[in-house]
């Protein structure tokens, strides 16, 4: 055994102009394997089959049905024109060089299957078209790099049709989940929101003597009483927000924001013991009936509290899941007429959004002049806005498309004096993953994610150097550990980062209303 | 009746019914499979008529690929748009009387043929020149792109080096989709063109031609951004809740 390879951030480039290609510079880099009992904690098989034959019989057996379920899959395999618009688009390949992190390459081991088992072309004259057999090799490649894809969508905004590389890795990580090569991160934390109720596994007592402790401490900074509710029956809103906001630095201090902005606008609120996870890692698996088994979590809550309204806190792939996915799995939204929908909507007080970002909730007291703010006490900070990828590229915020970069933006804008933009092609809608999401977030994948952070270290680095940039807010818990974890590699503080209500709060009057 | 004559005849046929039946076959198939999540790549437009905008952006201007890379979109747009002229043109060998905008096209226009293959060379000089592009091209990339300069310098050598009889071959095509069959000219050019052609209506439903039908059916692209204001449900979906 040799000791930990030493994790070396690469160098700033001089020009976005891409470097030559390193083929296979990550291929040795593989996140660890689910063991038996997460795999079968969460339904799923413990681990490959002994004879190869099941496991080929039985990966390509769910391609066909999901190549039967999802549309985006189906036309995404066959209308690729390898035209190479999507090469130097994703941080993963612009920090590592390896050419199967290029979109379209990554989107090819699947690719090369399809073809080989569902298209003419490619059961006839396979090397032709470049379809090829799966075998275990061809099913480890996916397994390397599927799992170093953050399912950020930046590929699918460039692409002519659309292809969303997202859809295929989640497509792969789903066939791979259920012939038992599962991925321990990720199905581990499966496994515990599922049986304790989030994702960092903190039970109903711990997470009440959390946050009376909150409550302590805040009482002493402020001298208010600024509760964090727990289970409160028929409270007005329930707010689900990503459980690192209950510990970790820097998430707990935009909890403190929000609880701020509750306590000051007067509206009563609550967590839940039940539902205290706003993150779904059943997105990262591409699995729905995963994905959805989390999210019903959130929907029993809401009904046993009888909350009129639900409101989501900083979280990335989360509020995707949120605002995209809820009403289709849940019912968490408006417009049905279904029955099982109906339930759930005939609670909640549609004169608001189902589900609101806490954005949406903040900026529209901040327009009702409900809350008030002491800007200058943000003065010490020179704030620019990381975009987190699943908010820019996955979702909405307001009535307005766009809606996602103006709010957080605006709100920034309204709390703090000075706010700077990072340069254009790094924001909004071609914003860069931070290098951590989509179920990277994991130890041994920390080479992978210093190197991923390049781009958008490469764009903070020149709002630091240029206008003294200090603080980087985010609306996201993987972002912020991400680049807590990484900013020390570019030579940044790792306190650099923070979230929008880390600012909220800050500046936010309290008794003075 | 020469054998060129039957054999183009039996050969087109063929390739017409290839080429209808696949992509029937395909584009149902698109139809079929629901999308079971809204998944538009924001900023998406909220209504129907947004959409249809953002499509058309997407299919007469390649919307996306601009954004992307400046080069791949001019020489995909001059392919595209010269295609669609030559194309139209073509329509003088099957309409009788003619449209008059294909007139128009054809007074206007008369080297579209040019402009076509220079930006297929142009396309294919990329998968050689830029690494990136060399590492994903597959021998089916290469042969498509022959292909498509075959059929344009084949096209171009009957208009511009043969004197092909245009009058004959016309009433060759309207004997067909007539089902009166008439002589072909002999003629190589014209040949090796139609030889070519045929060859691409067949392998067109089979291939990466299948942006075309693509493009309209990807969901990223033609959703609405509405999901908290309608419920999106796909019906294997909702036989979730039953259980």
């Amino acid at each position: 055994m040799t000791g930990p390879k030493k994790i070396e951030a690469p160098a700033l480039r001089q020009s976005t102009a891409v470097a030559a290609l390193q083929p296979d510079a990550m291929a040795g880099l593989k996140c660890y394997v689910a063991n038996e009992k997460i795999q079968q904690a969460i339904g799923l098989p413990g681990k490959l089959a002994a004879d190869w034959q099941e496991t080929h019989d039985a990966a390509i057996a769910k391609m066909g049905e999901l190549l039967g379920k999802y549309r985006s899959l189906k036309v995404f395999m066959d209308a690729c024109v390898h035209c190479g618009a999507c090469t130097d688009k994703c941080h993963y390949f612009i920090g590592t060089g390896d050419p199967k992190n290029m979109p379209v390459a990554r989107q090819d081991l699947m690719r090369s299957v399809y073809r080989r088992y569902f298209t003419e072309a490619g059961k006839l004259f396979p090397d032709l078209v470049g379809a090829r057999d799966l075998s275990k090799e061809v099913l480890d490649e996916w397994y390397t790099y599927y799992w170093q894809c953050s399912e950020c969508r930046r590929c699918s905004v460039f692409c002519p049709f659309g292809i969303d590389t997202a859809e295929v890795t989640m497509a792969a990580r789903h066939i791979l989940d259920t012939v038992g090569y599962g991925q321990k991160y990720t199905n581990e934390i499966i496994g515990k929101v599922n049986n304790i109720g989030n994702n960092l596994g903190l039970s109903g007592p711990a997470l009440q003597n959390t946050l009376e402790g909150l409550e302590e401490d805040l009482k002493e900074d402020t001298g208010l009483d600024i509760k964090f509710p727990l289970d409160v029956q028929g409270a007005e809103v329930l707010l689900i927000t990503p459980s690192a906001d209950f510990f970790a630095e820097p998430h707990i201090e935009s909890l403190i924001g929000y609880g701020k902005v509750f306590h000051a606008a007067g509206i009563s609120w609550t967590l839940s013991s039940h539902a205290s996870e706003f993150g779904n890692f059943g997105l990262f698996n591409g699995d729905y009936e995963m994905m959805r088994k989390v999210a019903l979590r959130v929907r029993k809550a809401a009904l046993e509290l009888g909350v009129k309204r639900i409101v989501v806190g900083e979280c990335g792939h989360a509020w995707r899941v949120a605002y995209s996915f809820w009403n289709t799995l849940t019912g968490i939204g408006a417009g049905a007429d279904d029955p099982f929908a109906v339930q759930l909507q005939s609670q909640l007080d549609h004169r608001y959004k189902q589900p609101a970002h806490i954005c949406e909730l903040t900026w529209d007291l901040i327009q009702q002049g409900r809350i008030k703010f002491d800007k200058s006490a943000n003065d010490h900070r020179i704030i620019t806005f990381h975009d987190s990828c699943n908010v820019a590229r996955g979702s909405r915020m307001g009535d307005a498309p766009g809606g996602q970069f103006e709010i957080p933006r605006n709100i920034i804008r309204a709390v703090a004096n000075k706010y700077v933009e990072m340069p254009q092609g790094t924001t909004r809608e071609a914003t860069f993953c931070c290098g951590g999401g989509g179920g990277l977030l994991t130890d041994e994948l920390l080479e992978l994610r210093v190197k991923g952070a390049l781009p958008r270290m490469e764009a903070l680095q020149q709002v630091v150097d240029q206008q003294g940039v200090n603080f980087m807010a985010t609306i996201c818990a993987i972002c912020k550990a991400q680049f807590t974890k990484v900013l020390p590699y570019y030579n940044h503080k790792m306190s650099m980062v923070g979230g929008v209500h880390q600012l909220v709060s800050t500046a936010i009057r309290l008794g003075d209303k | 009746m020469t054998v060129a004559t039957i054999f183009f005849t039996v050969l087109y046929y063929a390739a017409a019914a290839i080429f209808v039946v696949g992509m029937v076959v395909k584009i149902a198939s698109f139809v079929r499979t629901p999308a079971p999540l809204k998944i538009p790549t924001p900023p998406a437009p909220t209504t129907t008529g947004g959409v249809l905008l953002r499509m058309l952006r997407e299919i007469v201007l390649f919307q996306s690929l601009f954004k992307s890379n400046r080069w791949i979109w001019f020489l995909g747009i001059l392919f595209h748009a010269s295609l669609l002229l030559v194309l139209t043109r073509h329509l003088f060998g099957f309409l009788q009387p003619t449209w008059f905008w294909a007139v128009w096209v054809q007074t206007y226009f008369p080297y579209a043929g040019f402009v076509m293959v220079a930006a297929l060379v142009g396309l294919w000089g990329r998968r050689f020149l830029v690494e990136r592009i060399r590492y994903i091209s597959t021998y089916s990339d290469h042969l498509m792109l022959a292909l498509l300069v075959g059929i344009g310098a084949s096209g171009l050598a009957m208009r511009f080096i043969e004197d092909t009889d245009l009058v004959t071959m016309k009433a060759f095509f309207i004997g067909l989709m007539s089902f009166d069959l008439q002589p072909l000219p002999v003629q190589l050019g014209l040949y090796i063109h139609l030889l070519l052609v045929a060859l691409l209506m067949i392998v067109f439903p089979f291939s990466k031609l299948l942006h075309v039908p693509g493009v309209f059916f990807s969901p990223s692209r033609n959703q609405t951004d509405d999901p908290r204001a309608k419920r999106h449900l796909a019906p294997w979906a909702a036989k979730l809740e039953k259980t």
